[in-house]
């Protein structure tokens, strides 16, 4: 089958790999009908998360039809059926699945040896996400193997076409659970960081939980006018005017209620000095990740606040304002999204019409061009938001 | 140190242990360079054309040459990394001596080495401070422990169950009853041999610990206990063995450390791991990368993270 490989940072391929097989009982092979890039799949690409192997399948965004199924599943799956997939690997029977935290399945990872190292505790493996994440090949493929299927992929019953239902499997439960860690009350105002594929699902997300304003904070025209149009969201860009002062003006000084990182580790500064910092360590490897969007929130929301972190992050940072934090009894909450908690009814706000992911496709293209594909999304050139890719 | 899992992690220094041998090579190599191609050396690095250069690099080198049988030569490279740390404070003190001689091209080379010994320095000395707080497994003994979300009535029966053991433990090819108490157990041996031994089990309590201990005059003494205790709040059980590899008037550890390999306290985390995963889920995970499951010593050699091409592949 074809399959768009990892080579070395800032090169991908398409190439012919084996056919998934099954390994496991629980295990569903499933015929890839859409899979998407990911703005944490830049991560990879660049090689800022290690553990990377020449040769690894990309994508954790996809869906399609099972063709195979292991002996041992569960749950009415069948052959023939459509399914979306949930990004994390979870098997559904450790403590921490059965409370709803997929992401950090006790069981998904096979390599949790070496994330611990790296991390103290293991998170759940991902679809190719690196080898610290169980080193399983991605969906940016023709075929896929998915573990635990009985756990993991949804059942799509109706014919809702895959543009409105693939993002189940990451962005928009990422987006969702974003907001949903802001506890929104009546009332609240709501600043998102970034607006790529999480941070417009984010900001739509807070609207339905009852924000009553939100304001995105980017720096691409398009990607905030996307924004506005599609979310009714106000927005700041951070290249024209001081973000701190802006929020400060358009709370009446109180500053945000809740703020949203949907950048994560590779944010940009509108400081060139301040960016060049943080690239020089990050290049010196005296820290992993750049947290601009981070240190700001913190900066930004109001006291008792809280802060909500769906940008990934990969390893450590320098100068976080603990001061500010502490002093101004803020919250902080994060993870990576817990993807099966949030498919079913998110799946169900999308058949009522409450939701449309598919405004943030802006690209759709065939799995032998991704490597285009890739270039266009982290370049931001053709006003590129969200690359669909059909094999 | 206990991990998610609640796997006591004796052994999660491994990777320091690996960069201090890794470390060894590159003394090695420094060495055979200030040694072997001392005039070339010492113009990179803009220490030459002292009188006593030559001397200081003939002494770094056989000094290097010293690092390198100390990481290397050490089944564990303890000591080895410290001796590394003392030789870089001796090669930042000479490089400062040596800067306040030098002026234009050869002080900017000088400057450079001068950061680069600096850096290695760094490197030195977390490796040290890392390798020598790694705990080591006291005498013939391991102890791991995991927290397993079943209730203990269900672990305790799983693993009452020998024949349930190799599922779990690796270097077990078969667990077999052979009476009311006794076992015969099949392990695999380097070289594609296997070990056969009995084991009967002294210590029975139901739902709080089972004992066994390898016959007298087996091959492989050994003897293990597990516990089973309730986690507070609903959190499953918490499973605790202890293993030793030298049977009470048993004397023959080492054939049976043979047997788990390199780190029987790895082995043992792997294999609890594996037990949470057996009886949580039904099944081992595998992933492209790991196709045998969780065991550190596959870890180590990953393969890239895309399907195995095997007889009968092809869709
Ligand atoms: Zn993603
Ligand atoms: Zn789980």
């Amino acid at each position: 089958m074809k399959a768009n490989c990892w080579i070395a940072p800032n090169n991908v391929a398409v190439e012919d790999v084996p056919d998934p097989q099954i390994l496991n009982p629980r295990d569903a092979i499933v015929r890839i009908t859409s899979s998407a890039i990911c703005g944490s799949d830049l991560h990879l690409l660049q090689g800022y998360i290690p553990a990377m192997k020449k040769g690894d399948v990309l994508g954790h965004e996809f869906m399609g039809e099972i063709v195979e199924l292991g002996q041992g599943s569960r749950d009415g799956l069948s052959v023939g059926d459509r399914v979306v997939v949930g990004f994390p690997i979870a098997c559904g029977n450790c403590t921490s699945c059965q409370r709803g935290l997929y992401s950090i399945c006790e069981n998904s990872n096979p390599n949790a040896a070496i994330a611990e190292t790296a991390m103290g505790h293991s998170p759940a493996g991902i679809f190719g996400y690196s080898h610290l994440l169980g080193g399983y090949a991605g969906g940016q493929a023709q075929y896929v193997r998915v573990p635990f299927a009985d756990v993991g992929a949804l059942k799509i019953e109706d014919d809702l076409p895959d543009e409105k239902v693939l993002f189940l499997s990451d962005v928009l439960p990422s987006g969702y659970m974003a907001a949903e860690m802001c506890d929104i009350t009546s009332g609240d105002i709501i600043a998102v960081w970034g607006a790529g594929p999480v941070g417009q699902f984010a900001a739509a997300s807070a609207f339905l939980l009852g924000a009553e304003r939100v304001i995105v904070i980017d720096r691409f025209p398009y990607r905030l006018r996307m924004a506005r149009e599609n979310t009714g969201a106000e927005t700041i860009n951070y290249e024209e005017s001081d973000v701190l002062d802006t929020l400060r003006e358009m709370t009446a000084g109180r500053g945000p209620d809740a703020c949203i990182d949907a950048v994560g580790m590779e944010g940009h500064h509108a400081s060139a000095a301040l960016h060049a910092y943080d690239k020089a360590k990050q290049a010196a490897k005296v820290e992993t990740d750049r947290p601009h969007a981070l240190r700001e929130a913190v900066l930004a929301c109001r006291n008792g606040g809280t802060i909500s972190a769906i940008g990934s992050y990969g390893g450590f940072i320098d100068k976080f304002p603990m001061g500010s934090f502490m002093n101004r009894s803020l919250t902080l909450r994060s993870g990576q999204a817990h993807v099966q908690r949030y498919m079913r009814p998110l799946l169900e706000r999308i058949r009522k019409g409450e939701i449309d992911p598919s405004f943030i496709i802006t690209h759709t293209m065939r799995l032998d061009d991704t490597p285009h594909g890739y270039d266009i999304f982290k370049n931001k050139q053709e006003e590129c938001v969200k690359v669909v890719l059909k094999p | 140190m206990t991990d998610t899992l609640g796997i006591e992690r004796a052994s999660q220094d491994r990777p320091s242990e690996g960069l201090a041998r890794l470390l060894g090579w590159f003394s090695l190599g420094l060495g055979a360079a200030a040694l072997g191609a001392r005039s070339r050396v010492g113009r990179l690095s803009g220490i030459d054309g002292s009188p006593t250069a030559q001397t200081v690099l003939r002494i770094a080198g056989v000094r290097e040459l010293g690092h390198a049988a100390a990481l290397l030569v050490p089944r564990r490279a303890g000591w080895g990394a410290w001796t590394r740390v003392a030789g870089d404070a001796m090669d930042l003190a000479a490089c400062g001596r040596a800067l306040q001689g030098r002026r234009g091209e050869r002080r900017r080379r000088l400057t450079y080495t001068t950061v680069a010994v600096a850096g290695i320095t760094a490197v030195d000395l977390y490796t040290a401070v890392r390798v020598a707080r790694r705990r080591r497994p006291e005498g013939n003994e391991v102890h791991a422990a995991v927290t397993v979300n079943r209730s203990v009535e269900d672990v305790y029966r799983f693993w009452h169950d020998f024949e349930n053991l190799p599922r779990f433990m690796h270097h077990l090819q078969s667990v077999r009853m052979t009476g009311d108490r006794r076992s015969r157990w099949t392990a695999k041996a380097p070289a594609g041999r296997r070990v056969v031994w009995d084991a009967e089990v002294v210590d029975d309590r139901p739902n709080e610990r089972i004992s066994w201990r390898s016959v007298p005059r087996a091959k492989v003494p050994n003897a293990g206990t597990v516990r089973f205790m309730r986690a507070a709040g609903g959190r499953g059980t918490e499973v605790r063995v202890q293993l030793g590899y030298r049977a009470p008037g048993g004397m023959l550890g080492a054939r049976v450390a043979k047997l788990f390999g390199e780190d029987p306290q790895q082995q043992v985390c792997d294999d609890l791991r594996r037990f949470k995963q057996v009886i949580e889920t039904g099944e081992i995970v595998r992933s492209d990368a790991s196709p045998e499951g969780s065991a550190v010593q596959q870890q180590m050699k990953q393969r890239p993270a895309r399907p195995l091409a095997t007889r009968g592949a092809g869709r």
